[in-house]
């Protein structure tokens, strides 16, 4: 713990006690505090200097604004000092190893930015005649080309803007399917796993379906049994995520596809986790109808607060008919997008309406499209390997100091249970803590449900074996230290962030959601 | 002879005549950690045993809350809808969730009484 650098200095901070030293600034060294932005407010100072406006008679009948609207007014290098200060305080995929689970933090390559900033491309507008932007509609073309062929799906909707719209849009297909075969009355119930993503059952709900729970195994997996039992002539649809939150591949994938086609209901599949087979396993050779795949996950663009998602969603036969408006096809005339309800009929497609105003996230298309394209069929498939092979060698390093719950080999994320904290008065949630004092952001907690005390842990294939190793030790110091009764070392933490341990259970009870300024008097509020 | 029952859902139902009073046990408080949330049912509403009577989220998880016996809803706990801590405090007391008037009470012999689930719960870890 107490490293000791060449001159003999130490360089580690005690642990709370006397050298939580205080400062006058409340400053500590280069790590800055930073004020909230409408703090900062000195009225009259400002980043341009304009005319004061000439006199002129208004025109708003007395709705003339009486007072300033409250918009702090700060100079450039203030402004461009806060925002600096804020991102030197954020935590990111650029910044160190983020792992995690179901996330999928992997590493955001500046060729797809450079992509996504050529002028052609950042610069248009989606109103613009469709004969100027024929390169954008050919991009969005070749990407659907290649998600249908990476899935083995016929149709994709790219519009959906996030896994959980993608969801729904899926949902949505699935239900305009039952609606056209007159069944919709009939089948109200839909299935989702307990390993399932936490979204399934909301999507399902969203749509009023009634949402009933399958139980998994003591392998972490669909209880196959326990699922044919639930079937019947009143199911929708299953919503199953694979791999699953469990990190574990649902080895019995077709024979749960052939069950949900005999009973007459359809296969949703949540393709969050879709970076673990992809260019190894294609969805639609395992009889799943629909499935969203998160660009910002398998394809690398940034998310996680640094940019839009986007959920594009492939179709099976059976259901691409009734995929969302708007769609590119390729005419005599070049590309075009089908937008219309009378479009689409004239194309002989019936779908269920649209789900975003535009097209979606273009932006996201080219970087998934650059990402693709720079990685080739082999890179792709050697992208799924290496976030297995890492995950595994997570899973296998850690699982004597800390406790799994299942058997490996899992996929592409090593799920631990809090077993090992046990008798220790440390919680997952302390451990998590105590992660973020040796500078890593922590993994997934308290997910999946099915775990007790779940940490979910996903390297993607970005880390290096270094990057791993080093974690891996951090882990397994860390698991020590709570065996030996180093109880504070958890409990207290972080330590050594910007702030100490907030407090989750007032915010979620109190929120304030909105900043007052001050009073002018006398006390606040 | 106790006049509670509970669940392997871990809520609790406790009868006075037909009227049932439903909640969550301390071991689900324990569980679920702070609770920050509680959503509860109209009054008035008809539930069947197994449907969601109400939802509990705490700063861990959000979790439905189903009733184990079919009937009517008479009553909400709205104090631990203002005040969610009040489920954290006392969840097989004041914390309770719903009453109801029940339309089959043979449904609230079925389930385990105090010492089957204690069991159940030491079985748990």
């Amino acid at each position: 713990m107490s490293g000791m650098n060449k001159q003999g200095r130490p360089t580690s901070i005690a642990v709370g006690g006397s050298a939580a030293r205080e400062t006058f600034t409340g400053n500590r060294a280069l790590q800055l505090e930073e004020a909230l932005v409408f703090e900062l407010d000195n009225p009259g100072a400002c980043g341009v200097d304009l005319d004061e406006p000439t006199p002129f008679t208004a025109r708003l009948g007395g709705f003339e604004r009486q007072g300033r609207i409250g918009l702090p007014s700060v100079s450039e290098p203030e402004i461009v000092r806060h925002y600096v200060r804020l991102s030197a305080k954020n935590y990111s995929i650029d910044a160190g190893l983020y792992p995690l689970g179901s996330c999928t933090m992997k590493h955001n390559p500046r060729l797809n930015e450079k992509m996504a900033r050529l002028p052609g491309i950042g610069d248009i507008h989606p109103l613009q005649p469709m004969k100027t932007v024929q390169g954008a509609l050919e991009l969005m073309d070749t990407l659907a080309h290649w998600l249908k062929e990476l899935t083995g799906m016929p149709a994709v909707a790219l519009s959906p803007k996030a896994g959980a719209h993608g969801e729904l849009c899926g949902m949505m297909a699935i239900r305009a399917a039952l609606i056209a075969r007159g069944e919709d009355e009939a089948r109200s119930r839909v299935l989702v796993p307990e390993s399932a993503h936490g979204t399934n059952p909301a999507t399902a709900a969203l749509l009023g379906y009634k949402v009933e729970s399958i139980p998994v195994t003591t392998e972490g997996r669909v209880d196959l049994a326990a699922f044919k039992a639930t079937l019947g002539p009143d199911v929708a649809a299953i919503m199953l995520t694979n791999p699953n939150t469990c990190g574990l591949f649902e080895r019995d994938i077709i024979d749960i596809a052939d069950a949900v086609h005999e009973a007459g209901a359809y296969f949703y599949c949540d393709g969050a986790n879709f970076n673990a087979i992809v260019g190894r396993v294609r969805p639609g050779d395992l009889g799943i109808d629909a499935m969203h795949i998160n660009l910002h996950k398998t394809f690398s663009t940034p998310h996680g607060g640094g940019g839009p998602g986007a959920g594009p969603v492939v179709f099976s036969a059976a259901l691409a008919p009734f995929a969302p408006r708007p769609y590119v096809v390729h005419g005599a005339d070049g590309f075009r997008l089908v937008e219309t309800a009378e479009d689409a009929k004239a194309d002989g497609t019936t779908p269920f309406g649209r789900m975003t105003a535009f097209h979606g996230q273009m932006g996201m298309f080219v970087r998934a499209l650059a990402y693709m394209m720079s990685h080739g069929s082999d890179g792709l498939r050697q992208v799924a390997e290496d976030a297995v092979l890492n995950a595994n060698y997570v899973l296998a390093s850690l699982k004597d100091d800390l406790s799994a719950p299942f058997e490996g080999p899992c996929m592409h994320e090593a799920l631990f249970d809090d077993r090992f904290l046990k008798g220790t008065g440390v919680e997952t949630l302390d451990f998590a803590k105590a992660m973020i004092d040796e500078g890593y952001h922590p993994m997934t907690m308290y997910f999946p449900l099915v775990v007790h005390g779940a940490l979910l842990i996903e390297p993607t294939e970005t880390e290096s074996k270094q990057a791993v190793d080093l974690f891996i030790a951090t882990l397994k110091d860390l698991a020590r230290a709570a065996k030996s009764n180093d109880k504070e070392r958890f409990t207290g933490a972080p330590y050594l962030s910007p702030r100490r341990r907030l407090d989750e259970t007032a915010a979620a009870r109190s929120p304030v959601l909105r900043w007052a300024p001050p009073a002018p008097k006398q006390a606040a509020e | 002879m106790s006049d509670i029952r509970f669940t392997d859902q871990h809520e609790w139902v406790r009868v006075d005549g037909d009227i049932a009073t439903i909640g969550i046990t301390d071991y689900a408080q324990e569980q679920l950690g702070d609770v920050v949330y509680v959503e509860l049912p109209e009054i008035g509403k008809t539930i069947e045993a197994g449907d969601e009577a109400a939802v509990v989220e705490s700063v861990k998880a959000a979790s439905e809350v189903y009733t184990p016996v079919s009937g009517e809803v008479i009553d909400v706990n709205s104090d631990i809808e203002a005040t969610p801590a009040g489920v954290n405090e006392d969840a097989m007391g004041d914390g309770w969730f719903v009453k109801l008037r029940m339309s089959d009470p043979a449904e609230f012999e079925k389930l385990m009484d105090e010492n089957a689930y204690k069991e159940f719960v030491e079985g748990l870890h």
